[in-house]
């Protein structure tokens, strides 16, 4: 067996047994709503991983991507008088266009103007959003319609548990899929060095740009799933705050890992629930919390567990 | 016609002529190498012959058709590789990856069967990985070929970086100081894999200071001083031209030369 068989055994093995363990352990309908929030949280980490952990590409503007799946699937229904899942395909493409259109001249920058071009990105969308109000209803949000297929009205929390964790296990595997690619090996190549990467023959803009594609279709699918879920969305699913919390996911799980980024995800969307105890300082915890993981982990909670565990394996 | 030829480049940094009319031609199966003064210019000309830099004149032909400013991916699909001063390795990937990477062209690279993992991308993989593998053992890094690339010692990288260019079955091979840090014996093994690649039937180019080495082992050398050509020739002729003795050892080494 190839070692990227064997990673793509190992990921997809702890992912699926986790989707099948926690209704187990925490049955209860709003543990089970926390859960499907943390799988559509993971989804749109899991791509934003595969720019930033594999590629070495930043994206602080993802949330705007987020927003366009999540808004289509509201305003398709409402306007346009469309399906909501047609909508949502229709909001994955629109995204997919979008990054492909302004990815050819941003991700020619890099680093930190990369990162502030995204950024731009990133509030432009929400700028739309907040004031066309004729069309995205403003700052109040819109209603989405509920989801029914062939008949049957897609309801309750343990069906959406279900619906997210399989998007979830499916973005993974094809995530993993193509870590154990040409391409993969391209995306990481052109990470270390551009220069090498082209002379080995890699077309660096075009790769840079499938991945950005690719991201941007990972985050709209898990904004439109979002929006269905909830059935309700703000413009603050597009906001600057939301593209922050994107990276810290990817950051602070491990940015080369693709399990990292769901425990990443898993963290920043359960935390903040958990953390309602300390009442008035629960942000202040969940900073001081950020924090100390990047102290101790710096390379991430997943790649840090594992590397302490290599470590004390006796040779 | 040979089979990597450059003629008249010429490229300016600022007001500095770093090239001022430079040629040089080689064929399948040769060795040339280009030796000069630091500062001479001559990683400058392998970064114009190789595309990553623009010459304000002149043309580079390969195998017969012009490539002037192409970039360098495009100018690995027609046969061109090479390596560098400075390494240039994918630390975060094992040796062996480094080295799947330069077989990048040779695979099909279908996006939606590699994100489906179809079967086919599954056996291009494997058969990446074992050529990948039989480079490494050509250039005497088998022993590593799982580690990661950053483990690996100076000599055994500059190894690395030739299986890498080695992958894409090129038909020119541009070393730049490919001997550069190693100590005798790193560049004894380097000096062997330089003959047994160009006995392969390849092109090879390299930039070297180590001058036992390239007397050793080219057929032509091209000598260049302040972004001209000096001399040409064999290393015989080379090493008995005044000009090159004087740009190397200045006017007293020339005497000094004569004296012995």
């Amino acid at each position: 067996m190839s070692p990227g068989t064997r990673t793509k055994l190992v990921v997809l093995g702890a992912l699926g047994l986790a989707l099948v363990l926690v209704p187990f352990l925490l049955p209860s309908a709003f543990h089970l709503r926390v859960a499907a929030l943390v799988w559509i949280n993971a989804t749109a980490a899991l791509g934003l991983a595969l720019l930033m952990g594999l590629a070495g590409q930043v994206s602080l503007g993802h949330a705007g991507f987020f927003g366009i799946g999540a808004y289509a699937t509201a305003l398709g229904p409402k306007h346009l008088g469309l399906d909501p899942l047609l909508s949502m395909l229709l909001g994955v493409a629109a995204a997919a266009g979008l990054a492909l259109l302004v990815g050819r001249p941003i991700l020619r920058l890099k680093g930190h103007y990369l990162a502030v071009a995204t950024l731009g990105l990133g509030i432009l969308v929400h700028l739309v959003l907040v004031s066309e109000v004729a069309i995205t209803g403003g700052p109040d949000g819109v209603q989405v319609p509920r989801l029914v297929l062939f008949g049957w009205r897609v309801a309750g929390p343990e069906v959406w548990y279900a619906i997210t964790g399989i998007v979830l296990l499916l973005a993974a595997w094809i995530a993993l899929n193509l870590e154990d690619s040409s391409t993969g090996r391209a995306l990481r190549a052109l990470h270390d060095s551009e220069i090498a990467a082209s002379v080995a023959g890699v077309d660096v803009a075009r790769h840079k740009l499938v991945v950005f594609v690719i991201a941007a279709v990972y985050a709209a699918t898990a904004g439109g799933l979002l929006a269905l879920f909830n059935r309700f969305v703000t413009p603050d699913v597009a906001g600057f705050l939301r593209s922050i919390e994107l990276v810290t996911m990817v950051v602070i799980g491990g940015m080369g890992s693709i399990l990292g980024a769901v425990v990443g995800a898993a963290l920043l969307t359960v935390l903040p629930q958990a953390l309602t105890l300390f009442h008035d300082y629960e942000h202040a915890v969940l900073g001081l919390l950020i924090i100390l993981f990047m102290v101790f982990l710096r390379q991430g909670i997943v790649p840090g567990l594992a590397g302490l565990l290599v470590r004390r394996r006796p040779a | 016609m040979s089979l990597l030829e450059a003629r008249g480049i010429s490229i300016a940094f600022g007001g500095l002529r770093a090239l001022d009319q430079v040629g040089f031609a080689v064929d399948r199966g040769r060795v040339l190498a280009i030796i000069g003064p630091n500062g001479a210019g001559k990683t400058t000309l392998f970064n114009v012959v190789t595309g990553l830099y623009r010459a304000q004149a002149g043309e580079v032909r390969l195998d017969g058709r012009e490539v002037t400013g192409l970039p360098p991916h495009a100018l690995a699909a027609r046969g061109l590789a090479r390596t560098f001063q400075n390494l240039q390795i994918f630390f975060r990937m094992s040796a062996l990856e480094n080295v799947m990477v330069g077989r990048h062209l040779k695979e099909r690279r279908r996006l939606w069967a590699e994100l489906l993992g179809l079967p086919s991308v599954l056996r291009e993989n494997r058969e990446s990985r074992e050529k990948a593998r039989e480079l490494l053992v050509f250039v005497g890094l088998e022993a590593r070929a799982e580690e990661p690339a950053s483990a690996l010692p100076y000599g055994a990288l500059k190894r690395l970086e030739i299986a890498r260019a080695l992958a894409c079955e090129p038909s020119v091979l541009m070393l730049d100081e490919p001997a550069a840090g190693c100590n005798p014996v790193e560049t004894e093994e380097i000096d062997r894999l330089i003959l047994a690649i160009a006995r392969r039937g390849v092109a090879v180019v390299l930039v070297e200071h180590d001058m036992k080495l390239v007397m050793r082992i080219s057929d032509r050398v091209l000598v260049l001083d302040q972004g001209r050509v000096l001399a040409e020739g064999t290393p015989a002729e080379v090493r008995s031209d005044p000009r090159v003795v004087e740009a190397y050892l200045g006017r007293h080494g020339l005497e000094a030369a004569r004296a012995a």
